[in-house]
């Protein structure tokens, strides 16, 4: 019941932001190219998601049919992206980052270059990208992994480095080896910092993969807000842009539900 | 309790360094455990009780001194001396049941064994509803009850504990350390315990050893003769609690001065 009460209290900002800027438009306050009516924006998300022809059962099965809408075709190519980019980016980063917290030697080596290139933005890298990859999904994906990259980087690390030493103390006392005590101590120990980090690291690469889609690929929910841009589309570069808050609302749900089923054993702050 | 001995220390330095000055947190220790036996290391905060705890775990080995155990020099912490902390220390990622078996997984022992073993633990201890949940749902008692489980479960000769019910309300206090009883008589353990409670020590111990504050030496050495169950209402209970009260009191007045004369310089 309390639930449900939060989530209509929830509901309500939206509602009403909804109703006054339908109110804006309806009563010809805003010029409708400016900013069109939640209706148009809605009418657009329809017509954008539906499939363009109609159902021929010689083309294909009934499921590929309700997903050949445009919409559809451009919330995949993004997620293909966002996901191969976030596992290269993050495969990278876990193993580097284990080694850079469990080892002062391998942090002392790596950590001067790490902190050089953090600060840049991955959208400084679109000119090398393009450079290097040339043009289609390789230079998206590289930028993305860029993005995830780091994120998952320095949470691992401060994860490592953050295990509380009483653990390492339990281990060494029961007789573990270092390499147990890195796989049954250490690396759980840090897990609740590595799914923060993956969790921002995700976010980073829905950000950087609308970006990368303006540059260098011909679909995807980046490249259709560009090019409803060009035919002054604003209902459709708003539908494009809702679209891609809920894709990563979306994701970041599943994100969060799959780490609160794996980290149930962990209660936010550690506590004696 | 008589026998072997089990634990030796003998001529037993520590020294840190702070603020430049070379502080002795021991200083010249003396003192053998006798295989079986419960000693209870007793003083206030500061006078390196735990200090010679963890150099008997191995954690932080004496600047100069041996310390042996069954005649071996100690140079590292190992399973043959289990270690209780007061913070419990349980791996919040792993069950009851995980957290007991752990010591005997890193010893590679079959998994049948290590389950029979588990489970008679868990009997012993009376934790058999909880094997399957994480610490953070187990009140302080309960994750005492799994942390001794635990060091049981390696079998080591010798238990060490670093003020284990430190944290406990004195009802779960009182019953653990009736427990703690059972278990050294049945299993026969060395055990050393650290605590700052006279009233612990007199209730445990076969001997209590009471070391002063800085530089951590040994004061006085007492043996508790009193017959088991002790009752802590008795004449003879409190002749002694008043003598070791007396001896602390001087320890924990000297604390004091020192600590005025700090906060002086500061």
């Amino acid at each position: 019941m309390k639930r449900y009460k939060h989530a209509a209290s929830g509901i309500l900002v939206p509602l009403v932001a909804l109703a006054l800027w339908q109110l804006l438009s309806s009563m010809g306050w805003v010029n409708a190219t400016i900013l069109p009516s939640p209706l148009r924006v809605l009418v657009k998300w329809w017509a954008y998601l539906r499939p363009l022809e109609a159902f021929d059962s010689a083309q294909g099965s009934y499921l590929k049919w309700c997903l050949s809408g445009e919409l559809i075709q451009d919330a995949l190519g993004s997620l293909y992206r966002v996901l191969v980019g976030f596992f290269i980016g993050g495969g990278l980063a876990l193993p580097l980052g284990l080694a850079m917290g469990y080892s002062r030697v391998m942090y002392g080596l790596f950590n001067p270059l790490v902190q050089v290139l953090r600060p840049i933005p991955p959208i400084a890298y679109i000119p090398l990208s393009i450079l290097w990859f040339g043009l289609g999904n390789p230079p998206a994906v590289f930028l993305i992994s860029i993005g995830a990259f780091f994120p998952v980087l320095m949470n691992t690390v401060a994860g490592v480095q953050n295990v509380d030493s009483i653990y390492l103390r339990v281990g060494r006392n029961l007789g573990a080896s270092r390499l147990t005590q890195f796989t049954h101590i250490i690396l759980p120990a840090a897990t609740p910092y590595i799914f923060t980090g993956a969790r921002i690291g995700m976010g980073t690469a829905f950000i950087v993969v609308i970006v990368s889609e303006m540059i260098a690929v011909n679909n995807g929910l980046g490249y259709r807000i560009l090019e409803a841009r060009e035919y002054l589309w604003s209902d459709k570069i708003i539908a494009g842009m809702f679209t891609i808050g809920l894709l990563g609302l979306g994701i970041d749900t599943l994100m969060s539900g799959l780490s609160t089923h794996l980290l149930k054993w962990h209660r936010g702050l550690e506590q004696s | 309790m008589s026998g072997a001995k089990h634990i030796s220390i003998q001529g037993v330095h520590k020294v840190f360094q702070s603020g430049g000055q070379e502080v002795y947190a021991l200083k010249a220790i003396d003192l053998e455990v006798a295989r079986g036996e419960f000693v209870c290391l007793l003083g206030p905060s500061g006078c390196g009780k735990s200090t010679l705890l963890n150099a008997v775990a191995g954690f932080s080995l004496p600047s100069s001194g041996t310390i042996t155990v069954e005649g071996v020099p100690i140079t590292e912490p190992g399973p043959d001396r289990g270690m209780v902390f007061q913070e419990y220390a349980l791996f919040p990622w792993m069950t009851v049941e995980q957290n007991i078996a752990f010591g005997l997984q890193i010893k590679q022992v079959a998994k049948a064994v290590i389950q029979a073993k588990v489970d008679e633990l868990l009997v012993l201890l009376n934790l058999q509803d909880f094997r399957r949940r994480y610490p953070k749902d187990l009140s302080g008692g309960m994750r005492q009850r799994v942390a001794i489980a635990r060091v049981l479960a390696i079998d080591s000769p010798i238990m060490l504990m670093d003020e284990p019910f430190g944290a406990l309300d004195a009802l779960t206090r009182r019953n653990l350390q009736d427990e703690l009883l059972r278990l050294w008589t049945e299993l026969k353990k060395t055990i050393l315990f650290v605590t700052h409670s006279i009233e612990e020590a007199l209730y445990l111990a076969d001997r209590t050893v009471v070391m002063t504050y800085r530089p951590g030496t040994i004061k006085r050495d007492l043996s508790i003769d009193l017959p088991r169950p002790r009752d802590v209402a008795s004449p003879a209970f409190n002749a002694l609690k008043k003598e070791l009260s007396q001896l602390l009191m001087e320890e924990q007045h000297r604390h004091q001065q020192d600590e005025f004369k700090g906060a002086a310089v500061d």
